[in-house]
């Protein structure tokens, strides 16, 4: 092997590096934040809601599972201007990333409801609290509680789903290895230090959604320290 | 090591290979074709829209048009010979072909070891957008989104050229760069004018027509060195055809767009 290793374009280049951070942190906070609203929301729906509300959210959360992202994505950029919807690049990659996470979250927090003992509802009626009360407190969040580590993988997997978004020229992180390593053809150090800050990346969104579950659920600090 | 000695020996293979061949076409090619009846072109096989095989499996495609007027004029019939842009000039140096009109550019390369003729085709890169966007210059581009393919030659040309006010978006593929200027997502394209004949082929509702250059680099007939009477004739036809409005005629038909004046 007499492969040079050459780092100098860091010096050259680090601002379309830190845009490209930027960017994806970005894209995965708005996705995650309305996405798992909106999973709750479907969630909600798909379990307690009512009936008439059922069959529309499974046909959106079965369409957008068992679809590849990247369709859905260039769907909504280069399909929707068709209808005279145009997004530019950002609001099509976040609406994207939103309407992925809301399925799949939607999923993964229906499973925690319907995990809830049937026992917790009835406890809540005795008590002569309002549906939405019982929802919140004594089903909602100790469903999250349970489905919590499933929940951050599926935001930490988004995050690195978002990679295809340089493919409608969002200036991500992997936008800017692509971009540095056509202008410099260092490929080998560029898509290195695309890696190395993907994986730190993804393990500061796991600590910090860590750290947020312990802050939300209560009783998970029983015991835990 | 072992690569190097093997270049150098496919080197010198081509070499032992190319050189009798250039001396067989010292006889004066023009009489040789007069005398053979056939003008044999070496046209690109798959490099639409200057050479491609067509759904009735004939070549097809500007050069193949421009070959076929050539021999008309001269008086005979064309013989089509399919060849890739590898080895074009080697299928010439050989003899295997009188005329190489293969979406052939210049440069200092090839002027070395062929002749060219005048150009017969234009072929650039250039900022394309739809008729009513007012852009005749790169400073015009300040305010527009330009559409481009991230890495290649426009991508690096436009980056020097546009000014900073131009936001440039740099798509993976010509595919992602066509469906962001058809869907509306840019103003404006730059690209090569053959992408821009490919978009223009769809008929879409945006036509990308030509704004301004960023590289010229247009092509020309090939032939072998030292065949003045050759290249005076092909010149000649093709000055002919540039004046009668026949050459415009394949340019409009292939490429979607008239010829352009300074050609």
């Amino acid at each position: 092997m007499n492969y040079t290793f050459n780092f100098d374009w860091i010096a050259q280049y680090y601002p379309v590096i830190l845009k490209g951070i930027a960017i994806t942190l970005e894209l995965t906070l708005v996705g995650a934040v309305i996405g798992v609203g909106l999973g709750i929301f479907c969630a909600w729906a798909r379990t307690l809601g009512p009936s008439w509300l059922r069959p529309p959210v499974a046909v959106y959360v079965e369409l957008i599972r068992n679809t590849p992202f990247m369709v859905q994505l260039f769907f909504i950029f280069f399909g929707l201007p068709a209808l005279g919807i145009r997004l530019g690049e950002l609001p099509a990659a976040n609406l994207a990333m939103i309407i992925n996470l809301g399925a799949y979250s939607c999923e993964i927090i229906r499973a925690g409801i319907e995990a809830t003992p049937k026992g917790q509802f009835e406890a809540g009626h005795a008590l002569a609290l309002r549906p939405l009360q019982i929802f919140w407190k004594i089903i909602l969040l100790p469903a999250l509680q349970r489905i919590w580590p499933a929940l951050s993988s599926q935001i930490v997997i988004v995050m690195l789903g978002s990679a295809v978004v340089s493919q409608i020229a969002a200036e991500d992180i992997t936008f800017a290895a692509n971009f540095i390593q056509s202008r410099t053809f260092r490929a080998f150090e560029a898509y290195f230090v695309t890696t190395l800050i993907y994986l730190l990346l993804s393990i500061l969104v796991r600590k910090g959604l860590d750290r947020l579950g312990f802050l939300l659920f209560p009783s998970s600090r029983v015991g835990s320290r | 090591m072992q690569r190097r000695t093997f270049l150098g020996l496919a080197l010198a293979v081509t070499i032992s290979y190319a050189l009798p061949g250039a001396n067989v076409a010292s006889a004066n090619a023009l009489d040789t074709i007069a005398s053979s009846g056939t003008l044999r072109v070496a046209v690109p096989q798959d490099f639409p829209p200057f050479g491609s095989v067509g759904s009735d499996m004939a070549p097809q495609g500007y050069d193949i048009d421009m070959a076929n007027l050539i021999a008309e004029k001269l008086g005979v019939k064309t013989e089509i010979v399919p060849v890739t842009s590898a080895n074009r000039i080697p299928y010439l140096q050989t003899n295997k072909v009188d005329l190489v009109i293969s979406s052939l550019g210049k440069n200092a390369e090839r002027d070395a070891v062929i002749d060219f003729s005048t150009p017969y085709a234009p072929f650039y890169n250039g900022v394309f957008a739809p008729a009513d966007v007012a852009i005749s210059s790169a400073a015009d581009l300040a305010g527009k989104v330009v559409g481009v393919t991230r890495g290649s030659i426009e991508d690096l040309e436009l980056t020097k050229v546009a000014p900073s006010e131009a936001t440039i978006k740099r798509y993976e593929d010509n595919n992602g760069t066509i469906s962001a200027f058809l869907s509306g997502q840019v103003d404006a394209v730059a690209t090569g004018n053959v992408v821009a004949a490919a978009i223009i082929e769809r008929n879409p509702p945006k036509r990308p027509e030509p704004k301004f250059l960023i590289k010229n680099s247009p092509c020309y007939v090939g032939m072998n060195e030292n065949e003045p009477a050759l290249m005076e004739k092909v010149n000649a036809i093709i000055a002919e055809a540039k004046a009668d409005g026949s050459l415009n005629a394949i340019s409009e038909k292939w490429l979607g767009i008239k010829l352009p004046e300074d050609l």
